[in-house]
């Protein structure tokens, strides 16, 4: 279905009206209907995030504290400047880099193969495997967080006695207690949570690459990775880059998992949890607005380069066309 | 495909099923160890305990998680409840009409999806302490629209594609108007694909913790994620990880049970919508 071609009848049966024209009748209702119903969704969902960017961008100008109403000064972009040359910024922008570089490197390859199977798993066994892999992605990040945290913790943990036969894990091994070991933890939790969502887009995509060409490429003496390479793959480059996106974006935006886990000690303070630290725990409104504007700038810059970098074609992947 | 084979994938799923479960079996074996057993050191607990159980359903903790609970399902289905309404009629607009400013609304809605949910809450916080909504149903309902309504519109839209659209023109052609070829024809073929919708923007809402820890302070309107997150540092028991196990078990408990009896359904509406060819 077109998109913009107003005035090219409905598809409807009736006679399209000449171009230059104006809409006829029919299509003009039909285009105050569009916006009689499309609108409200429209409209709530500009005002909840509009607007509030809007106000952040405002108050990241002024100096603003919340305990201190009397003393708000306009100070031009001083609050960026203090974000930026603070060291505490760069960490947790580092930090957020890590946990998402990591955690999507590893579960592209894992969801990847977890589609492979559902898609060879038998028949009756199908249903047993979508349920499970959909628990991961239902249940809470929260309790997730929670779960994980508590295996590895000292004082209700399993992990260490499990695995105190490898070489640096005792009885007391302490994974909160440095930066690397609860930055591999926190990783972990977020795999576990995260990579049925990427292994579902990808399974839809492995459903879409055409048998015939599997069949010819078999026919031909390809190897099994043979055909992975030149023709699975290239033949879902879509999916995958989907999949890429979303999964990229959601995990620079860590958050609940970190508060749980870490609570930011040992430097694994994210930026999204840098941004809550400022405003809500400090109520330093201006700085923590600097840091949230600079947190969606992030976001729409990682956006925008995987759609001109990769060629992302997302009206085709929203089933826009 | 060989027996061979065959065996290799039935235990590929076999770890597949071992790698959804283990955590959540990990999270019910520990709400099920009493305070002393909590530190055994392994997975199962030494004998059974409802211990946990008790505390957070009628003991200390009862007045923490109930309220919790009460807020999380009250405000995650008016929300829910909101957002599909609003997309149903969104989604009918982008599947069916044409009109100017489709593409406006989708991109819309996708860069709505992308924001940043701490970018938000800021701004938030500060507006809803002015205008009194700090702490109330209201406060965290609103934000959460903007968690379901993007995902909404475009799950329903991908659903209101597959529908024959050719029974809302028959139904057209004899006579009826477009609201009411809509409301007789279309709403009972898309009403699946509303059902499936809702469930994930339930499954969305109710996993939400920033707005939640943000926007309340007390448990006039504090979720349970929120009030999970808390928990440790404000409760007066030795170790409040039984508590917070068998906590989070129960509100595990309903999104299992969407799972399981929808579990084709969710697939569907969660790739329907991302990927199409």
């Amino acid at each position: 279905m077109s998109t913009t071609a107003v005035e090219s009848g409905t598809g409807s049966g009736t006679t399209p009206t000449p171009p230059g024209n104006g809409a006829s009748d029919r299509a003009r209702a039909e285009q105050r209907l569009g916006w009689l119903l499309a609108g409200p969704a429209f409209v709530v969902m500009l005002l909840v995030t509009a607007y509030p960017i809007a106000q952040a961008v405002y108050y990241s100008l002024f100096d603003y504290r919340l305990t201190d109403q009397e003393n708000i000064s306009f100070i031009g972009l001083n609050n960026y400047a203090v974000v930026l040359t603070d060291q505490i910024w760069w960490i947790s922008f580092a930090v957020t880099v890590f946990i998402t570089v990591v955690t999507v490197a590893v579960e592209l390859v894992l969801g990847f193969a977890l589609a492979l199977v559902m898609m060879n798993a038998l028949q009756a066994i199908r249903p047993v495997l979508r349920a499970a892999i959909l628990i991961p992605y239902a249940v809470i990040t929260v309790v997730s967080a929670f779960a994980w945290q508590y295996a590895f913790s000292l004082d209700s943990g399993f992990v260490n006695s499990w695995f105190s036969w490898l070489p640096g894990i005792a009885a007391d091994t302490d994974w909160f207690g440095g930066t690397y070991t609860s930055l591999l933890v926190i990783c972990l939790a977020e795999i576990w949570k995260t990579t049925p969502f990427i292994s579902l887009l990808l399974l839809a995509g492995l459903a879409q690459v055409p048998d015939v060409l599997q069949e010819a490429a078999k026919v031909d003496g390809a190897t099994w990775w043979q055909r992975m390479r030149k023709v699975t793959i290239p033949n879902m480059k879509a999916a995958i880059m989907v999949a890429l996106l979303f999964r990229t974006l959601d995990a620079f935006r860590v958050f609940d998992t970190v508060f749980v886990m870490t609570n930011g000690a040992n430097n694994t303070e994210t930026v999204s949890f840098l941004a809550y630290r400022q405003t809500i725990a400090r109520v330093e409104i201006g700085l923590g607005s600097a840091v949230s504007v600079l947190l969606f700038l992030s976001v729409v810059i990682i956006c925008v380069g995987f759609i001109k970098g990769f060629k992302v074609d997302l009206s085709q992947a929203r089933g826009e066309n | 495909m060989s027996t061979r084979e065959k065996v290799l994938w039935v235990v590929a799923g076999i770890a597949i099923v071992v790698y959804a479960l283990f955590p959540v079996g990990w999270i019910v074996s520990l709400s099920l160890k009493s305070s002393d057993d909590i530190a055994n050191g392994q997975f199962l607990p030494t004998a059974l305990s409802w211990e946990n159980y008790e505390q957070i359903l009628v003991g200390d903790a009862a007045e923490l998680f109930l309220p919790a609970l009460r807020n999380s399902f009250g405000i995650v289905l008016i929300a829910t409840f909101i957002a599909c309404v609003l997309s149903m009629f969104a989604a009918y607009a982008i599947a069916r009409l044409d009109f100017t400013g489709k593409k406006l609304i989708l991109s819309t809605a996708l860069a709505v999806a992308i924001f940043p949910v701490i970018s938000i809450v800021t701004p938030l916080f500060n507006l809803w302490r002015q205008i009194g909504l700090y702490d109330t149903w209201p406060g965290l309902i609103i934000p959460y629209l903007s968690l379901t309504l993007p995902l909404s519109i475009w799950t329903m839209s991908a659903f209101f594609r597959e529908i024959p659209w050719e029974m809302e023109q028959a139904a057209q052609v004899d006579g009826a108007t477009t609201w009411q070829a809509f409301r007789k024809v279309i709403v009972p073929l898309a009403t699946p694909g509303v059902f499936t919708t809702a469930i994930i923007a339930f499954f969305i809402a109710w996993n939400d913790f920033a707005y939640g820890i943000s926007l309340t302070s007390t448990s006039a309107s504090r979720p349970v994620p929120a009030a999970l997150g808390l928990f440790s540092g404000a409760s007066q028991f030795e170790s409040p990880n039984g508590p917070i196990a068998a906590a989070a078990v129960i509100v595990t408990i309903p999104v299992v049970v969407l799972v399981l009896i929808f579990q084709r359904r969710i697939v569907a509406g969660l790739t329907n919508g991302a990927v199409k060819g």
